[in-house]
């Protein structure tokens, strides 16, 4: 079975062709509500079937480091 | 998968809404929602000042982008917070760029240039935070936005949290049984005591619905995260948060829906805490802190430290 490659950060992962994008997600091990896919260029959904000759990128959609619990107070709350 | 407004090729599917849509079409339904949420928490209107709180991230130029399509009056602000491994370099340029591509104009408070150290610097010589400057970044950046935007003149801040953002906090809140916390956590804060009124336009737009935005719309944003943001615990929070969504959709959003009906309903009025601000005897910024506010005395360690002659906290103007 052909095979194609998907690149997520500076990683890349061999999947089968003729399963969904969201499948091959799973199957490397991410969260499908974690990433996005760009297709040859183009945002598509992840029941997009993946054929021969894709090229697949996952885009992180997770950021944050430390949040406040609340904003209600500035620099001098303590 | 097909657009549901014209059967063309979806680019998004937002199964929390039932929704998939092309990018067409995405990029007008996403300002739409973003403008039914500002009027329905009366967040700002068309005649006020907003500054918009820009990181170079996608949240934030996603927001200003938007903001700026509906026809709101923004400015942005940038901190240049001093991080290593080029992050403040290329958030600032990418910043820069978005700013001068759509004749906005953007504040820049570099911190270092401002008061004589990094965010990163004044955290090791303040001794707080355990290690991590994050504690430090917050509590400034929170100083600075407040006094940039009152300085300027304007009516409201709007930064670019968003649902997932919230909800995360609101996790983690929850767990801590923090009652004062929760009673404060809102979509708007309105202005009391030396506050400016605070907004979070992106509070029900999912984290993933940003991303899409800024792809489809081509917005060059700073993808590599903070390299302190590293194992925190809003990371840990989102990705528990991302598993639920992924096994029930619309379990982040309900989470945060429920919460803001329980907490109109009054769930946690007895949780609200009456803290006593009144103006930092040196730079009249607002504290709880008896005398000097905590930005002044923190700021303070820093020049006998680095035995440097930084500007007073309280003579620095921010915008100028």
């Amino acid at each position: 079975m052909a095979t194609v490659k998907i690149k997520y950060r500076d990683k890349e992962y061999e999947v089968n062709t003729g399963m969904t994008v969201r499948d091959a997600i799973k199957k490397i091990g991410l969260e499908p509500e974690a990433v996005l896919a760009v297709m040859n260029g183009q945002l598509v959904t992840d029941d997009t079937i993946i054929e021969e000759g894709m090229k697949i990128k996952l885009v992180a959609v997770v950021s944050g480091g430390l949040l406040p619990r609340s904003f209600a107070l500035t620099g001098g709350e303590r | 998968m097909k657009c549901r407004k014209c059967g063309g090729k979806a680019v998004l599917n937002m199964r929390q809404h039932k929704l998939a849509l092309c990018g067409e079409h995405y990029l007008e339904w996403l300002p739409e929602q973003i403008e039914r949420f500002i009027e329905k928490y009366k967040m700002f209107t068309r005649q006020e000042k907003v500054l918009v709180a820009v990181s170079g991230g996608k949240d934030s130029l996603g927001l200003w982008d938007i903001l700026h399509r509906l026809g709101y009056h923004t400015e942005g602000l940038y901190i240049g917070l001093g991080i290593e491994q080029d992050y403040s370099d290329s958030s600032r340029r990418l910043s820069e760029q978005f700013a001068a591509e759509r004749g906005l104009t953007l504040n820049i408070v570099d911190v270092e240039e401002k008061f004589g150290a990094t965010i990163p610097e004044l955290s090791v010589i303040s001794n707080r935070g355990r290690g991590k400057p994050c504690s430090v970044c917050g509590l400034n950046k929170r100083y600075i936005m407040n006094r940039a935007a009152l300085e300027g003149g304007f009516d409201a801040l709007a930064t670019g949290h968003n649902l997932d953002d919230e909800v995360a906090v609101l996790m983690q809140n929850t767990f801590n049984w923090a009652g004062g916390y929760l009673a404060r956590q809102a979509p708007v804060l309105p202005a009391h005591d030396g506050l400016v009124r605070k907004t979070k336009p992106l509070c029900r737009i999912y984290e993933r619905e940003m991303t899409a935005y800024c792809l489809v719309r081509g917005i060059e944003y700073i993808y590599e995260e903070c390299p302190h943001a590293e194992g925190s615990s809003t990371i840990y929070y989102k990705e528990i948060l991302n598993k639920m969504e992924g096994d029930r959709p619309g379990a982040k959003l309900q989470f945060y829906l429920s919460f803001l009906q329980a907490k109109e309903s009054g769930l946690f009025a007895n949780a609200e805490e009456k803290v006593d601000l009144h103006p930092c005897a040196r730079c009249g910024q607002p504290t709880s802190a008896p005398g000097d506010c905590s930005f002044c005395r923190m700021w303070d360690k820093v020049k006998l430290v680095k035995k440097t002659v930084a500007p007073q906290p309280e003579l620095v103007s921010m915008l100028a």
